[in-house]
């Protein structure tokens, strides 16, 4: 076998390196350049401008956590929209809840859902459940004129860099609010809050969704292989508290197997290291 | 026919780089090396074509070599006679146009909503203004063209004016009658003054209001830097084909540098040639881009943005479909309140926001993805903050009595006394309200109670009120006699 690396920087000065196999796809869409290789140790991966989006090994950590602590959260969500999502890993945790009415996908880039059907079937199997309608289109835009429609926006959405950048913006904060239904949430994966260019970044979303939300809470995630391999979500809402809200029977009581998420890890991750919580606290209203 | 291809500046500038020349000459920093922070600020790039003027690079003041080539380029992509390369801003290119046609006590027609730089021009050469009111859009509170029947009637009151100066397009991107107004001051053996400083890409799109040379003015300034794409501060001065344009540079060098930027000059010759070369394609993608935020923008509700059916063949005689003019009025909003908004909640800087307007700058330079922002942000800003329209004053304009002219007033003996008590006497000063920079005083005018008010209420609405030698505006230099 060659011996083929692939490397991406997780920070100016911090190199994060894996054995690669081969390389399946390439190709550079109006948006981004979309990769998918595949690895001994990860499985294949995708990634877009550079930026490892996921890999088949860690990929369960990710989807569980950004899908089922909403959903667990309030049990009676009926309408879906995720952002970004063109893997359909989270399509696929979505699929094991029979309450949903409809879910929409709005993704900006038509290439990451067809090389994601070609070339990830892990995640991709998600694009099969019926209730699915997938959307090509900009978020920001596709939300602009909607008012009071969803129960849950799921924002699965690249680094606030390139195409995904909109997605970090005050404006489409305040327009997942007024799309939101009375009970709303909007949970978005929120970056790392370890190497000092990101935690700008954190710092700044935690700003304009708390700034936007009555409700406003971060919750963590361990993925090895994203930078700094502690990875963060905001919970944000209109009322519903992610923990005090939990019926944790409720959720148990549906059987949904995960490999990662459990209804004492939902309580748990909502409590975060101390260096963490000044920074978001400097950041709150 | 020239070849716009060639860029004879940045070709030279290359041949310098490439031939290692060595510096014993300023500036001092010697292409970067002696300032490295300055250097990993700005790029190695850039400080290794801060040059002095040298032979294969030409002198911009008395130009033999590669900036008159770059400048014939110019004058011939711009279909006028001869071109200049100015490092003064386009207020340079004004100040030179007025100074270069009219002498201390000659009239000067123009209208009243004029930069800053043209009244600036009077004080320093001492020509008397003799403005025309521009009709003003009443819903929207903006100053419009100027008419043709306001200037023949203001020709006629004034037969001994030596030039009539029109702004176009203006701010807003209302264009006035050119042709009209050229044909009418020629027959009255004046010159036309053309301030183009928003107008660079109607000598390159498709389907744009007419240019000044080509409706046959004598004298334009254009803002290169504004939608042509090249450095802030560089600017391209034209003359038509009956101007003398070797006195024209006699008055450039009476207050340009003799230290002439490369990095300003060569950023006119490349983006001359990228505005020759594919100006039609990159105007109508930003009339595009212009045309899909003014649908998506009327479409929020309340917002106005307008657009041609303002026409009207006389005041609005054609509209720049590049400009995103926007009024906020019925979001109980003042422009310059959501201006404010834009940039310290969303992160987003736009033009200028009047009383009653906004105006985003769309360019060569935009993307969708932030163009979505912008439309998004305007609609959550209605969604937050709309409220019941109340005493929203729009922006007047208000007739200026011009009893000396801006030089004798200038420079006559002044008092300070506070600015409430100051009707009925002379300012010796500007009073600018910024954005967009248009004179609610000039020196030479008497002050009156409406003024007062006008400048009061533009104070607490969070306009940027300038001029004066006292910084908050609380008084005022008037002329002493008058006291």
């Amino acid at each position: 076998m060659i011996d083929l690396w692939y490397t991406e920087h997780h920070s100016p000065h911090v190199r994060f390196t894996v054995q690669v196999n081969r390389q399946l796809y390439s190709r550079e869409s109006k948006y981004q350049k979309i990769a998918i290789f595949d690895s001994p140790e990860f499985g294949r991966f995708m990634t877009l401008d550079d930026v490892m989006m996921l890999t088949e090994r860690d990929e369960f950590i990710y989807h569980e956590m950004i899908t089922h602590i909403p959903m667990a959260a309030n049990p009676n969500i009926r309408r879906v929209l995720v952002i970004g999502g063109g893997d359909g890993g989270v399509l696929r945790e979505l699929q094991h809840y029979d309450g949903i009415e409809s879910i929409d996908l709005v993704e900006i880039d038509q290439h990451v859902v067809e090389a994601s059907l070609a070339f990830l079937p892990q995640t991709s199997v998600g694009f099969r459940n019926p209730k699915v309608t997938v959307h090509y289109n900009d978020g920001l835009r596709f939300l602009r004129p909607i008012v009071d429609t969803y129960d849950l926006i799921i924002v699965d959405s690249t680094d606030p860099k390139g195409p995904g950048e909109v997605l970090f913006t005050k404006e489409f904060y305040g327009t997942c609010y007024k799309a939101l239904t009375e009970n709303g949430i909007m949970v978005s994966q929120s970056e790392n809050a370890f190497y000092p260019e990101d935690v700008l970044t954190v710092a700044r979303c935690h700003r304009h969704i708390s700034h936007t939300f009555p409700v406003c809470k971060i919750y963590q995630a361990h993925i090895p292989t994203n930078p700094s391999g502690h990875w963060l979500f905001s919970f944000a809402s209109k009322g519903i508290h992610p923990t005090q809200d939990l019926d944790a029977d409720v959720w148990n009581a549906r059987g949904i197997s995960t490999k990662y998420y459990n209804t004492n890890l939902h309580c748990g991750c909502f409590c975060l290291p101390n260096y963490i919580e000044e920074m978001l606290k400097a950041n709150e209203p | 026919m020239k070849d716009q291809h060639a860029a004879p500046l940045l070709t030279a500038l290359e041949h310098m780089k490439a031939n290692r020349t060595v510096p014993f000459d300023v500036p001092g920093h010697k292409h970067g090396q002696g300032t490295p922070e300055l250097t990993a600020f700005l790029g190695e790039k850039c400080l290794s074509v801060d040059v002095n003027s040298m032979k294969p690079l030409d002198n911009l003041c008395h130009p033999t070599g590669v900036i008159r080539e770059a400048e014939e380029l110019a004058a011939e992509a711009f279909g006028a006679q001869h071109a200049f390369f100015m490092v003064g801003g386009t207020t340079s290119s004004v100040q030179t146009m007025v100074l270069s046609t009219v002498k201390a006590g000659d009239k000067i027609i123009l209208p009243r909503n004029v930069h800053q730089s043209v009244i600036n021009a009077l004080v320093i050469g001492g020509a008397i203004p003799i403005y025309i009111n521009p009709q003003t859009n009443e819903r929207l509170g903006i100053a419009l063209g100027m008419s043709l029947k306001d200037i023949q009637s203001t020709i006629a009151e004034n037969p001994d004016a030596k030039a009539v100066l029109v702004n176009n397009p203006t701010y807003y991107g209302i264009c006035s009658d050119l042709k009209s107004i050229v044909t009418l001051a020629h027959a009255n053996n004046m010159r036309v003054l053309v301030d183009e400083a928003h107008g660079t890409h109607f000598y390159f799109g498709k389907g744009m209001p007419i240019t000044a040379m080509a409706a046959g003015a004598d004298m334009a300034a254009v803002s290169m830097h504004k939608s042509g794409g090249s450095l802030t501060q560089s600017s391209i001065l034209l003359c038509g084909n009956d101007v003398n344009a070797q006195y024209v540079r006699q008055i450039i060098n009476l207050t340009q540098t003799t230290s002439g930027s490369y990095l300003l000059t060569s950023s006119l010759d490349i983006s001359r040639r990228n505005l020759a070369l594919n100006g039609v394609e990159i105007f109508e993608k930003v009339k595009r881009f212009a045309e899909y935020a003014r649908e998506e923008i009327n479409t929020i509700g309340d917002y106005y943005a307008y657009s041609k059916e303002l026409i009207n063949r006389d005041s609005i005689f054609d509209f720049d479909t590049t400009k995103l003019s926007v009024n906020t009025l019925n979001i109980g909003l003042a422009g310059i309140e959501v201006y404010d908004l834009l940039r310290d909640e969303y992160d987003i800087q736009i033009e200028f926001g009047d009383l009653g307007n906004i105006l985003a700058y769309i360019s060569i330079g935009d993307k969708t993805k932030n163009i979505e922002r912008l439309i998004s942000a305007l609609s959550e800003i209605r969604r937050i903050y709309k409220r019941e329209q109340s005493n929203l004053l729009s922006t007047e304009y208000i007739s200026p009595t011009v009893v000396l002219s801006p030089q004798a007033a200038f420079y006559s003996d002044k008092v300070s006394i506070p600015l409430d008590d100051c009707v009925g006497e002379i300012s010796g000063e500007f009073v600018m309200c910024y954005p967009p920079g248009i004179p609610l005083l000039a020196p030479g005018e008497r002050v009156t109670h409406q003024i007062i008010h006008y400048i009061n209420y533009a104070k607490e609405k969070g306009c940027v009120i300038t001029g004066p030698e006292c910084m908050d505006i609380s008084r005022l230099n008037v002329v002493k006699e008058s006291v």
